[in-house]
């Protein structure tokens, strides 16, 4: 074993030979190994909404009876029920099917937004997407249909979301 | 683990071992990742557009100061985890997580978590094609918790993201360090004259090693963050951001169920069965002159002063139950511990009741005068080092101690006016002792250093100190091999203290 001495030289070189052991392992994992996240050759679709659906049933007028056991300040002529529809979508890519799922309404009355997020990997190409929702129970069928031919580069992010105020489905 | 850090000891020193000074590396780590995030703070511009480009301008325009500046807050982070690893590892090896050590197992748990938040957080500042990829892998692990009502991810779509969100990020990246500090400090509440800053010559060469690192392997970015894009291949920080590919190969319920099992098992390790912990430290009122030693000298703060009862203008000690380690450091940091004291049954101000002063007294004097031999040689060992009762013989006495702390000076002297030719203290290596001071204040009692002091007028021939940990028996042997041939050469006479209380060991014997 070396001498404890600091002065000595070949305590001089272990300690510079430890402290180099010691970079370098901070400094291989700061970065290496790589970490292949995604196939280069793919792209990435991802659905992602936060949206309000309809109301679960249809307003309707208040009777003159039902107005008047209401104190007057609350005297609305009409009532809308306050559950919120769930959100069915359906994706199907070049054919095939790739997503079906159902958002419920959030809050414990489920008057809130429906929120969905996926994602999904897919070879770079070209694609036929069709994306199908309804927000409303009413309605038996989809009332929210965006069909597109598309080509999806390598490595790209591709969103679908459903806004109301930009259309209906849309693709970003 | 005592051999690597003995090994080291040769190397480093044990005063600037890094294996024994783990947690003061932590707290180095992080006093330099927060001295540069100073800096950073001061260039970095927190526009959406502009936060990338500003970090570009410094690592590579400024490079020789601002590029290094980056570097070192990175590597310093880095290094940050790794010691902190290490530590929790060392401090599972040796056992020290349940008994008295709870509180600072406990709140080391939590600055786990702090320094992940800390660390992934800056990445995201960095606004990269990394940031970007942490920030979305981390909001996708939080929304698998039900708590938001509208999905984090959604914060990642082209055209949602401002200015304010980098300013939130500035701040949390700031705000979350200063927890984490706010933590450490909770964290070493229970250790008195806390490590939080290295040895002079490990925290230069650390520095010069992170320095180096800085040049030779400057911290660049990837891609600016485009969040139409992904990056298919990430030279990601594995020691913070290896949670995401471990993600993506599980399920963020997944990781949750990982992180949060670990963190329960961290911290339930302290309530498993585990050995009993010996009867802590007895303060004895009439023979306490609160002279302040022990509170002093105890390694975990859990003596305190209060005013004396009895004796007007004076204080009394006080022993936390739930603070003591049970090392006996404060009995032998008591002026009462004094064996030349003539009272036949010696009490001390404070006390072990397992092992008390006045029965190492009685076991001393039995065991000197059954001594045979040319040479007539008293041990003082350390349960917690080389087992010293192998060390026993006809000529050798060895007296076991729960720590070399519990060890009063005034028993080398008494020893050799009672009979011995020569004494050797032996116990843990420094910064090896399981309560932390044992050994150093020994040393420093025994040279003079501290009081209670080793008179002067015993001579320094006749005392020997070794310290030798578990593994090195033979080193302790061969250390007692060459103090008894040592002693052979002394006459019988030379520098030998006047003999002492002759009659009480013959009682005794």
């Amino acid at each position: 074993m070396v001498s404890k001495s600091p002065t000595n030289p070949l305590v001089m070189v272990a300690q510079a030979l430890f402290y180099g052991l010691f970079a370098v392992i901070i400094g291989y994992f700061s970065t290496s190994p790589d970490y292949h996240h995604l196939d280069p050759d793919t792209a990435l679709i991802k659905l992602s909404f936060s949206t309000q659906a309809e109301p679960v049933g249809e307003c309707r007028e208040r009777t003159p009876e039902e107005l008047a056991k209401l104190a007057p300040n609350m005297r609305a002529a009409k009532i809308c029920p306050r559950e919120r529809s769930p959100i069915r979508v359906s994706i199907d890519l070049d054919g095939k099917h790739l997503f079906e799922g159902v958002a419920p309404p959030s809050g414990l009355s489920k008057d809130g937004p429906s929120t969905l997020y996926r994602r999904f990997e897919v070879p770079a190409g070209e694609h036929t997407l069709s994306v199908k929702m309804n927000d409303n129970v009413r309605i038996s069928d989809f009332n929210h249909v965006r069909e597109e031919k598309m080509t999806l580069k390598p490595a790209q992010i591709l969103v679908i979301d459903l806004r109301k105020d930009r259309g209906g489905i849309f693709f970003e | 683990m005592q051999r690597i850090e003995s090994f080291f000891d040769e190397i480093f020193g044990a005063a600037a071992n890094p294996w024994r000074h783990l947690g003061a590396l932590g707290f180095y780590f992080l006093w330099i990742a927060l001295a540069t995030g100073i800096y950073l703070f001061i260039v970095l511009d927190t526009g959406i557009e502009e936060i990338h480009t500003s970090i570009e301008y410094y690592t590579h325009e400024q490079w020789w100061l601002g590029g290094i500046v980056r570097s070192l807050h990175r590597y310093a982070a880095d290094g940050l985890v790794l010691v902190m690893l290490l530590h929790i590892l060392r401090e599972f090896l040796y056992g020290r997580f349940h008994g008295f050590r709870w509180y600072s197992w406990i709140t080391g748990v939590p600055t786990l978590w702090l320094v992940y938040a800390s660390g992934i957080g800056g990445y995201w500042l960095v606004w990269d094609q990394l940031g970007l990829f942490s920030a979305i892998a981390s909001a996708e692990w939080f929304d698998w918790l039900p708590i938001f009502n509208t999905p984090a991810t959604r914060n990642f779509l082209p055209g949602v993201l401002t200015d304010r969100f980098f300013t939130l990020l500035v701040f949390l990246h700031i705000g979350i360090p200063l927890l984490l500090l706010l933590a450490l400090w909770v964290h070493i509440q229970r250790v008195s004259q806390s490590d939080v800053f290295p040895a002079r010559s490990l925290a230069l060469g650390t520095l010069a090693m992170l320095l180096v690192l800085a040049l030779a392997k400057p911290t660049v970015s990837h891609g600016k963050a485009d969040l139409t894009m992904f990056s298919p291949v990430l030279h990601i920080d594995w020691y913070y951001l290896f949670i995401h590919p471990l993600m993506y190969a599980t399920s963020p319920g997944g990781l949750w169920a990982i992180a949060g099992a670990l963190t329960l098992l961290l911290l339930i390790l302290p309530l498993l069965p585990h050995p009993r912990q010996g009867p802590v430290a007895v303060v004895d009122p009439p023979n306490c002159n609160g002279c302040r030693r022990c509170f002093v000298d105890c390694p975990y703060g859990a003596i305190t002063m209060l005013p004396h009862p009895d004796k007007p203008g004076h204080e009394l000690a006080r022993v936390h139950p739930e603070l003591c380690a049970s090392c006996g450091i404060c009995a032998g940091a008591c002026p009462s511990s004094t064996p030349f004291r003539s009272m036949d049954k010696l009490v001390t101000g404070i006390d072990m009741p397992q092992q008390p002063v006045g029965a190492l007294r009685a076991e001393m004097e039995r065991k000197i005068a059954a001594l045979r031999g040319q040479v007539k040689i008293a041990v003082f060992g350390c349960e917690c080092a080389a087992a010293s009762s192998r060390l026993e013989s006809g000529d050798t006495a060895v007296l076991n101690l729960m720590c070399s702390g519990l060890l009063p000076p005034s028993f080398v002297e008494y020893a050799l006016r009672g009979g011995a030719d020569g004494v050797l203290v032996t116990g843990c290596r420094e910064g090896s002792c399981a309560y932390r001071f044992g050994t150093r204040w020994t040393e420093e009692r025994l040279n003079g250093r501290r009081e209670p002091h080793l008179r002067p007028s015993v001579p320094a021939e006749r005392l020997r100190l070794a310290w030798a940990d578990r593994h090195e028996m033979s080193h302790l042997k061969a250390t007692l091999d060459d103090f008894r041939q040592h002693l052979q050469t002394l006459g019988a006479d030379e520098k030998r203290p006047r003999a002492y209380t002759p009659r009480r060991i013959v009682q005794h014997g």
